[in-house]
């Protein structure tokens, strides 16, 4: 594997000093040498303040690594940058061709007030002058110079102290979806659970920033917290908890923190799953025996029954039409993938390769599904393509689970240990690029990453 | 099939024991003082036998109730037939004492945890159903399955696991 670049801990975003409680860092212990070069020179800072304040954090860096990040580029160190442009007209369009990079990044910050910030922002592709902005130029402030025809971002924004990273977020997403075609995922969150042995609450429920900061406590507990999951709008959370001695499926508004019980039958209530339109959630219960898939629908607190059958049904996830559901059932003697169809209950295998297949999602766009795949007793994440059948093995730490894809189909973050230690940890959908993501205090698991917040 | 095979030879362990532990005294009637003497000495002897037998099955028993946890194979929920005097013992516990059972079922952190959650279930059920055999009522018994959610030992080793796959025995 010459093209792969291993164990390069290239980024520690977290800020360890300042943070007062656990956060996420994030080390990429697997790149990929293709990874397209690009170019973010620092902002320049401006004051219209009569107080000057450097603004809380670096935008430009903030942006250089949610794409280094994506495993698809590799921001050049700010060493080499051949000059610091801030504006269009500044831009020496021989000299980023001659470094060879597919697009340029500049811009700068503006504070307005204390503690706010006017940011712009510009990418070009030094290498195309058929760019997209023409139409956006001639109505903007920049004056129609030949270079601005290499414009493919161009934007302003305002932010504040409490926004400021966001604001970077949403840049890089602009940015990444402009030079890649695809809509980026950097402006999403990640709810994970950590378990620190040492607090009277042990097990605590945690939002995070999809680059591991601004971790908020959302929930803890003397007890056990699973399988949190988010809802469509991303404006809540749904969870297994035991405080009350066994399991229970609640609903957690984000915002408010307010709390509701939604299953709390005899036997375990297990792994809710969202339907796409956030109005009912299939939820796994035991309460008639042995585990099942219900449709809970949320507004009257209804359940139907979906599964039949005396083996092990659960781990629900939802087609991305809302049509069919995969799961995991034992129901062949070893755990394999199935899937249902809502309309007429019709079950079908979908895993073959493998004695043991679990834990399964669909990927954003449907046509395939990640799960934890066993081989030689080693537990991967793999991904299958639904129309040929076909395996990938993805990873290779070998204690894989509670996967998560991100809105956009990129990237999956998962459960594994590591070093002694449960940590999360991120693969691309190609397996080429990976990264390992352990917690400051305590172990980290279960980790969901949230639709696309706009 | 394979678990029930397995329940089927720990009852037929369990009749066998039973039937091995009621003893016949010998008794031979005779008529003079000294083989009164005699037969007053052995009956007192008999009798502390008897007791020291009486007070070594109490121990047994209390032994047997101080083992509540009940380990299990890899992915499987039959009960390994070391542990059928202690679900024996535990359930006459239950019975004479009229207490509830409480059953948890844990898993190690292979696999999915929603799963083992399940597996969990499945562990503390098996145990529930040989008590029921031994005339637990159901009524008495609760399951509860943690799954891999709150490990005995937290290492991440085969060690561990072994430890973490288990039921616990509670009353309350």
């Amino acid at each position: 594997m010459k093209h792969i670049l291993k164990t390069i801990a290239i980024i520690s975003i977290s800020l360890m000093a300042l943070a007062s409680k656990a956060e996420i860092q994030i080390y990429i212990t697997e790149g990929r040498s293709d990874a397209r070069p690009v170019a973010v020179v620092p902002f320049k800072f401006e004051s219209e303040s009569a107080v000057q304040a450097q603004p809380p954090f670096d935008f430009a860096k903030i942006i250089a690594d949610d794409l280094r990040r994506s495993g698809k580029f590799n921001p050049t160190e700010i060493s080499k940058l051949p000059h610091h442009p801030y504006s269009i007209d500044q831009v020496n369009l021989e000299q980023w061709r001659k470094l060879g990079v597919d697009g340029v990044v500049y811009g700068t910050v503006t504070q307005t007030a204390s503690g706010n910030y006017m940011v712009s922002y510009d990418l070009i592709d030094p290498f195309n002058d058929k760019a997209i902005f023409s139409a956006d130029i001639a109505d903007g402030s920049y004056p129609l110079i030949p270079t601005s025809s290499h414009l493919m971002v161009l934007k302003t924004k305002v932010v504040d102290n409490d926004n400021f990273r966001w604001g970077a977020h949403i840049a890089a997403d602009e940015i990444y979806e402009a030079l890649t075609g695809e809509r980026g995922a950097f402006a999403t969150q990640i709810a994970y659970v950590e378990v620190n042995r040492n607090d009277p609450r042990p097990y605590q429920l945690f939002v995070a920033d999809s680059d591991g900061f601004n971790a908020k406590r959302i929930f803890a507990s003397r007890s056990p917290i699973m399988s949190p999951t988010w809802s469509p709008d991303s404006s809540q959370l749904s969870y297994v908890t035991f405080e009350n001695g066994r399991s229970e499926i609640v609903i957690q508004d984000i915002a408010s923190g307010q709390r509701e019980i939604v299953a709390s039958y005899k036997g375990f209530n297990s792994a809710p799953a969202w339907s796409p339109d956030g109005s009912n959630m299939v939820v796994v219960l035991s309460k008639d025996g042995n585990p099942e898939l219900y449709l809970l629908e949320l507004a009257t607190k209804r359940l139907q029954r979906l599964t039949r059958h005396y083996a092990i049904d659960t781990e629900p996830s939802w087609a991305p039409d809302g049509k069919s559901l995969i799961f995991t059932s034992d129901r062949g003697g070893r755990p394999q993938i199935y899937r249902i169809r809502l309309a007429d209950k019709k079950v079908d295998r979908v895993t073959f390769e493998g004695i043991h297949n679990a834990g399964a999602e669909f990927t954003p766009d449907g046509k395939g599904i990640v799960m934890v795949h066993q081989a030689n007793g080693s537990y991967h994440i793999a991904a299958q393509d639904l129309a040929t059948g076909q395996l990938t093995v993805l990873t290779k730490t070998t204690l894989d689970e509670s996967l998560s894809i991100a809105p956009n189909g990129s990237m999956i973050i998962y459960s594994t240990v590591d070093g002694g230690q449960k940590v999360l940890s991120a693969v691309s959908m190609d397996g080429r690029f990976k990264a390992r993501l352990p917690a400051t205090v305590g172990e980290v698991k279960a980790p969901a990453w949230s639709p696309f917040i706009l | 099939m394979k678990r029930s095979v397995q329940l089927l030879l720990a009852l037929t362990a369990a009749l066998s024991l039973a039937a091995c532990s009621t003893t016949k005294p010998e008794e031979e009637q005779v008529d003079t003082t000294a083989q009164e003497d005699a037969a007053a000495q052995a009956e007192a002897e008999a009798l502390a036998r008897q007791r020291a037998a009486e007070e070594a099955e109490r121990q047994r028993i209390a032994a047997l109730l101080d083992e509540n946890v009940i380990y299990f194979d890899f992915d499987d929920d039959s009960i390994r037939s070391e542990y059928v005097e202690v679900l024996e013992a535990h359930a006459g516990y239950a019975k004479s004492s009229g207490k509830s059972v409480v059953l948890e079922g844990h898993a190690d952190e292979r696999g999915t945890p929603e799963y083992n959650l399940a597996l969990g279930e499945r562990r503390a059920k098996s145990v529930a159903q040989l008590m029921r055999t031994y005339g637990v009522s159901d009524s008495n018994i609760d399951v509860i399955s943690f799954g891999e959610e709150s490990p005995a030992n937290p290492a991440h080793n085969e060690e561990a696991w072994q430890e973490n796959r288990r039921v616990e025995i509670k009353y309350q």
